[in-house]
This record gives C-alpha cells, sequence and structure tokens, in this order.
C-alpha cells in the first residue's frame, strides 16, 4: 500500500514532447512507472518512447484508461492543461509547472473545488513511492522503500529529507510533494490525513516553509485527528521579512506565517520539531 | 512588480476611476509649471516605491506655484527608507470631508480575492485593523462570478456611505476590481477615497503591485518597471532568472531550490550567529539551472565586498549535479579567486560532478557531504579569514 500512486496507476503525461516532459518520461519509466501515453496538441499520432502521443488528454484517456496525468506545460498553459485533465475526469493531477500567474489558481482552484478530482502542485516535484512508482522529477535514487510518509512544500528541501532518511536506513512509504505557490490543489491536511489511513505509513515528515496558514491548520489537525507521530522541519528561521506594499496585505495577513509561529504551533500539539534536515532522521528514529 | 502612485493612478482613470488631474516632475521647475498649470494650491508627492512617504515629509501642500517648486527641491533627491526620490507627482489639492479605504488582494487562505473597505481610511489604516477590526468590511470575491452588484451594496452599508454615493462607489468599486483582474493584479488599493466637500468621491493616493509570473502577457505593465531605486545585483539577479535578496553576512550561498536556500541560511545563521557570522544573501538558482545561470549567479555573489566565503549548496533533482560543476569552474576560470569555498553536490549526477571539480583542483575549495557539515565548514572559514 501507499499512498496516491503505485505501480498499478495508468500515468500520462502533459507536455511529453517537450525538453522536460521528455526527460523525465525516460525517468519515470526507468523508475517503473506504468507510462501509458502523452498529450502534446497538434502532434497525436506520434509516438514517444514506445508510448502513444494524442492530441487532447480527453482521447488520451479514451484510449488508454489513464487514471493520472502529470503535467510539464510551460507556465502560460498550465491552467488550461490542468482544467482540461480535470474536464477528462482524470482521478489524479500532478502539475510540476512553476510560475503560475496566481489569477490562474484561483479559478483552477474553484473548478477542482467542484470536480472529483485531485491536484497536486502546481510548482511540486510530484510523488514518489519507492520501489513502485514515480510520478514528477524526484530523483529516485536517494529513496528506499519503508514506512516513513513525507509530505513537503518544497522541492530539493524534500530530497534532503529522505535522503537524510535514507543515509541512516529509513525507508519510506511515500512522498509527496505539494508545492509552494500560495495556491495549491492538495494541502498538508489532505496528504495527513491519507497517511493515517495507510497501514503501510508508521511515521511521518512534514516539511514546511515561512508564510501562509497551512502549517497551522496542518497543527490542529494532527492535535484533533492523527494517531501516528510527526516530525516537522521549517525552512526560513533567518529569512529577512518580507518588502510588502500597501496596507491590504498586512490587514490580510496581519502576523502570520513566521517560522517562529509555525514552530510553536507544532510543539503545542506535541510534534517534534527538527533544527537541521539531518536532525529529522535523528528524530524519525528515536 | 510594484507601481508608482502615478501609474497606478493613470491606470485607475482607464477603469473610470475618478482621480486628480496631476503630472510627473522631475525637477523643480517643471513642478512650479505644472503647478501654475493646475491654478489653486496642490499637493507635491513624492513617487517612491516604498511606504511612509507622508511621515518621513515626502508628501507637502502648496499654495503657489513657487511653493510647489520649494517643496519640490526639498522633496526630489530626498531618501524615503533607503529609497531616493527621483519623481514627484504634483495633483489638485482637494477638500477632503472624509476619508475612506478600499482595497482588492489575494486571499491566500480563502483562494479568492478580497475586497476590503473601511470607513477610516488615510495613513493609519492598519491600526484601524488592529484597533478595531470591526470597522473594516471583507467581501470575498468568487472568481468565476465576479464581484456582483449586492456586495458592492454590502461595502456601502458597512461604511455607512450616503446612499446619493452609492451608484459612484459601485462605479470606483467594479473599476478598481475589473483594473485587478485585467492587469494580473496581486494589490489594487485606494487609500484614501475621499468624499469631497462637493460630495464627490475621488481616488486621491493609489498603489497597484503586479503579479512577476503574469507579467508575459502585460507587456505594457512590464515596461512601467522603475529600475532607478533597485540594488543593481537585483537587476541583474532578475535578468539571468535567479531569486536573489541581499543581507547582511559574510557566507555568500548558492543554492538550488527555495526551501533549501531558506535552510541553507538558517544553518549558517545557527553554527555562525554566536560569532556574528551568517548569510551574505539569499540566492535560489532555481530547477533545471544550466552552466551559465551558475556562473552569473557567483558574479553577482563575488561583486559583494562582504563575501568572505562561498558555499554552494546543490541538490540534483532537475538540476544536475554535473552541470551545475561545469558553471562553476567556468565561472572561478574566468573570475579567478582566492575566496575560500565550500561546496556541496548531491543528488542526479552527482559523481561525475564531483569528479569534475576535483579535476579543475580549485584553489581553497573545500567539499562536504552534508548540509550541516557544509555550513560549519563555512562559519569556519569565515573565522580564519
Amino acid at each position: 500500500m501507499s499512498v496516491l500512486i503505485d505501480r498499478n496507476t495508468r500515468l500520462i503525461v502533459q507536455g511529453i514532447t517537450g525538453q522536460q516532459g521528455l526527460f523525465h518520461t525516460r525517468q519515470m519509466i526507468a523508475y517503473g512507472t506504468n507510462v501509458v501515453g502523452g498529450v502534446t496538441p497538434g502532434k497525436g499520432g506520434q509516438w514517444v518512447e514506445g508510448k502513444p502521443v494524442f492530441d487532447m488528454v480527453r482521447t488520451a484517456r479514451e484510449t488508454t484508461g489513464a487514471n493520472a496525468t502529470v503535467i510539464y506545460v510551460p507556465a502560460a498553459g498550465a491552467a488550461d492543461a490542468i482544467l482540461e485533465a480535470i474536464d477528462a475526469g482524470i482521478e489524479l493531477i500532478v502539475a510540476i509547472t512553476e510560475g503560475l500567474p496566481i489569477a490562474d489558481m484561483m479559478r483552477v482552484r474553484r473548478v477542482l473545488d467542484q470536480s472529483n478530482s485531485r491536484l497536486v502542485g502546481p510548482n511540486c516535484p510530484g510523488l514518489l513511492t519507492p520501489g513502485q512508482a514515480k510520478v514528477g522529477i524526484m530523483p529516485g535514487h536517494i529513496a528506499m522503500p519503508g514506512s516513513v510518509g513525507v509530505v513537503s512544500r518544497s522541492g530539493t528541501l524534500t530530497y534532503e529529507a529522505i535522503y537524510a532518511l535514507t543515509q541512516r536506513g529509513i525507508g519510506q512509504s511515500s512522498c509527496v510533494g505539494i508545492g509552494g505557490d500560495p495556491i495549491n490543489g492538495t494541502s498538508f491536511i489532505d496528504v495527513l490525513g491519507l497517511f493515517e489511513d495507510d497501514p503501510e505509513t508508521e511515521k511521518i515528515v512534514l516539511i514546511g516553509e515561512i508564510g501562509g496558514t497551512d502549517e497551522q491548520k496542518a497543527a490542529a489537525f494532527i492535535a484533533q485527528r492523527m494517531t501516528k507521530p510527526v516530525v516537522a522541519f521549517i525552512a526560513g528561521r533567518k529569512a529577512p521579512e518580507g518588502r510588502t506594499m500597501g496596507h491590504a496585505g498586512a490587514i490580510v495577513e496581519s502576523g502570520v506565517g513566521t517560522a517562529a509561529e509555525k514552530i510553536a504551533r507544532f510543539q503545542e500539539v506535541g510534534v517534534r520539531v527538527a533544527e537541521t534536515p539531518d536532525q529529522i532522521a535523528d528524530l524519525i528514529a528515536r | 512588480m510594484n507601481l508608482h502612485e502615478y501609474q497606478s493612478k493613470f491606470r485607475f482613470e482607464e477603469f473610470g476611476i475618478p482621480v486628480p488631474h496631476g503630472k510627473v516632475a522631475e525637477t523643480p521647475e517643471q513642478a512650479r509649471l505644472i503647478a501654475a498649470e493646475i491654478g489653486g494650491p496642490v499637493v507635491v508627492k513624492a513617487q517612491v516605491l516604498t511606504g511612509g512617504r507622508g511621515k518621513a515629509g515626502g508628501v507637502k501642500l502648496a499654495r503657489s506655484p513657487e511653493e510647489a517648486e520649494q517643496h519640490a527641491r526639498a522633496i526630489l533627491g530626498m531618501a524615503i527608507r533607503g529609497k531616493i526620490v527621483r519623481k514627484v507627482l504634483v495633483d489638485p489639492a482637494a477638500r477632503i470631508k472624509q476619508e475612506i479605504y478600499l482595497g482588492i488582494t489575494n486571499d491566500r487562505a480563502a483562494r479568492k480575492p478580497v475586497l476590503i473597505c473601511s470607513a477610516e481610511g488615510g495613513m493609519d489604516i492598519e491600526e484601524v485593523n488592529r484597533t478595531k477590526p470591526g470597522a473594516i468590511i471583507r467581501e470575498h470575491i468568487d472568481p468565476l462570478l465576479g464581484l456582483r452588484g449586492y456586495q458592492i451594496n454590502a461595502l456601502a452599508l458597512g461604511i455607512e456611505l450616503p446612499y446619493a454615493l452609492w451608484r459612484p462607489f459601485g462605479k470606483i468599486a467594479t473599476g478598481l476590481y475589473k483594473c485587478y483582474v485585467d492587469s494580473d493584479a496581486t494589490l489594487c488599493e485606494i487609500n484614501p477615497l475621499i468624499i469631497t466637500e462637493n460630495d464627490e468621491l475621488m481616488a486621491v493616493d493609489g498603489k497597484m503591485s503586479i503579479d512577476d509570473n503574469a507579467l508575459f502577457r502585460h507587456p505594457d505593465l512590464a515596461a512601467l518597471r522603475d529600475t532607478s531605486a533597485e540594488p543593481p545585483e537585483e537587476i541583474q539577479a532578475r535578468e539571468a532568472g535567479l531569486s536573489y535578496v541581499k543581507l547582511d553576512g559574510q557566507i555568500g550561498c548558492m543554492v538550488n531550490g527555495a526551501g533549501l536556500a531558506m535552510a541553507t541560511m538558517d544553518m549558517t545563521s545557527l553554527y555562525g550567529e554566536a560569532d556574528g557570522i551568517g548569510p551574505a544573501n539569499f540566492l535560489d538558482i532555481g530547477g533545471g539551472a544550466d552552466a551559465e545561470t551558475v556562473a552569473a549567479a557567483l558574479r553577482i555573489i563575488l561583486a559583494d565586498p562582504n563575501v568572505k566565503v562561498i558555499l554552494l549548496n546543490i541538490f540534483g533533482g532537475i538540476t544536475r549535479a554535473d552541470e551545475v560543476a561545469r558553471g562553476v569552474i567556468a565561472a572561478f576560470t574566468e573570475h579567478p579567486t582566492d575566496i575560500p569555498k565550500v561546496i556541496r553536490l548531491v543528488g542526479t549526477n552527482e559523481d561525475q560532478g564531483r569528479a569534475l571539480l576535483q579535476a579543475a583542483a580549485l584553489p581553497n575549495m573545500s567539499t562536504a557531504m552534508t548540509l550541516a557539515d557544509a555550513a560549519r565548514m563555512a562559519v569556519a572559514a569565515v573565522k580564519g579569514a
């Protein structure tokens, strides 16, 4: 068992003929991911790495029975790619693309909330279920199968945590990068709930950052719902204060989002907070 | 990207929002001519991309063209929170009966735009928010439906606006939301929106911020960027596609990924803080950086005279360690320096990357396997430098 993806996931790649899409399609197939096809408008009928390319997600799904998609489409077209995947009824949508305009994501989120699809990202490294499948761009060789669930808002910092665990001989059940954008599809709470219900996950690592209130909501959720132990790490303790213009931002988010506040909330609910990425593995091993 | 007051107000006017008909001056003489053309009292306002202008003496009332010239002479060249004033806006002075606050921004928690309004606008609006939160009215806007008429009514009622002003207020709120959407803004703010002695509404001050990720579809707005008050290294970084913030420590950091870059700063502070040692910058070379990006990043770090040690922390995912190593070698071959270099390369193609660095034998280079070791080594190198 694992969360979100496993070796049976039937994945299509949106943007499969682009440079990033092609590179990572090869990497995902090499890792064992069941890639069943790809989508690039105007290139339907071609084949990439032995997989059929379609013009639209709709036809890709009808033909291949895909239940997941990964998006490498450039930022200008990424919102459209996500909306197309929702429209085609794809259950799991993983958007790797960074730099999506926030207005696009507000509209996407509004449509997503009324659909049956789950979006992970955008601006995220994707998903990795060690030994089974990876969707996205995480380097597979740093992970090993085991029972620690990893959920993170950061990209490379996720690798850092996985690496530290693997170095200590501690394997992972699933690694989920939810992305660092202000508006995204899947939150910490969503993934914590999945890990809590996953029999293969025994402990959880949560990696957060300054800004926003997702970590504070996660702390409240942990207090109410979680029975499994959680170790957290928050990046940005020493970050300089943001230079915000105008008053509206201060009125909407007055005083929320500092590392100190997030760490305090976690500690209040019994989550152990690591000071350094290496310490994450120490605390999990204890 | 932030717009100046005059840019914001000119844009508001395109969306049907009444604003004073002022003009921009770059010299005291121009200010005098504009004031003479307007006739009557004017306000001379510093155009600078920071808050606190009024409190710093950057906004002055003038009763004659001569007085406008004097004020402009004092304000032009003035530094407000470290930013030099290079332009002033000369606006006709308005007779103010009441100051209202009206702003739109993104509420990330609600995942929607929010329209904020208060009858107690002006410089102390954040204080009002702290002491009298009930005096701030908020309406979240559904991005698919847009701003609805009943929501505007709710705001007008909430601030106890006289009924006679509801229609012009509705036009302003609708125009501001349209401006926010059409500009891909993250902030559109009118503070204050005044009721004049003639019972008319007018936006006498304005601020806009544009979503940097959306500038690709707004070349007209991108062209409004004022780089005159930006540090040159931040301009260089933006042009090279890097995210860079200058800090005041001694360790020049170059990292891939914002989270890891923040963690790297945290770690150098953790080990160095007791000795006054810390990061000289935040620098994220982004995902998939190539040798050229790495070289550009190193040039920016080396240009900072405070930097005593360079700490390079790369965890390859999309970014390949061998590509980074090539960039590092190219940059140091182009600009040879004895400055101590602590390098940590892990992830995709790490073995090739390390082999390349080993072969290049750069002076004063050491390598680390973990982030903690790298941070400790960098701090020790600053102490030894």
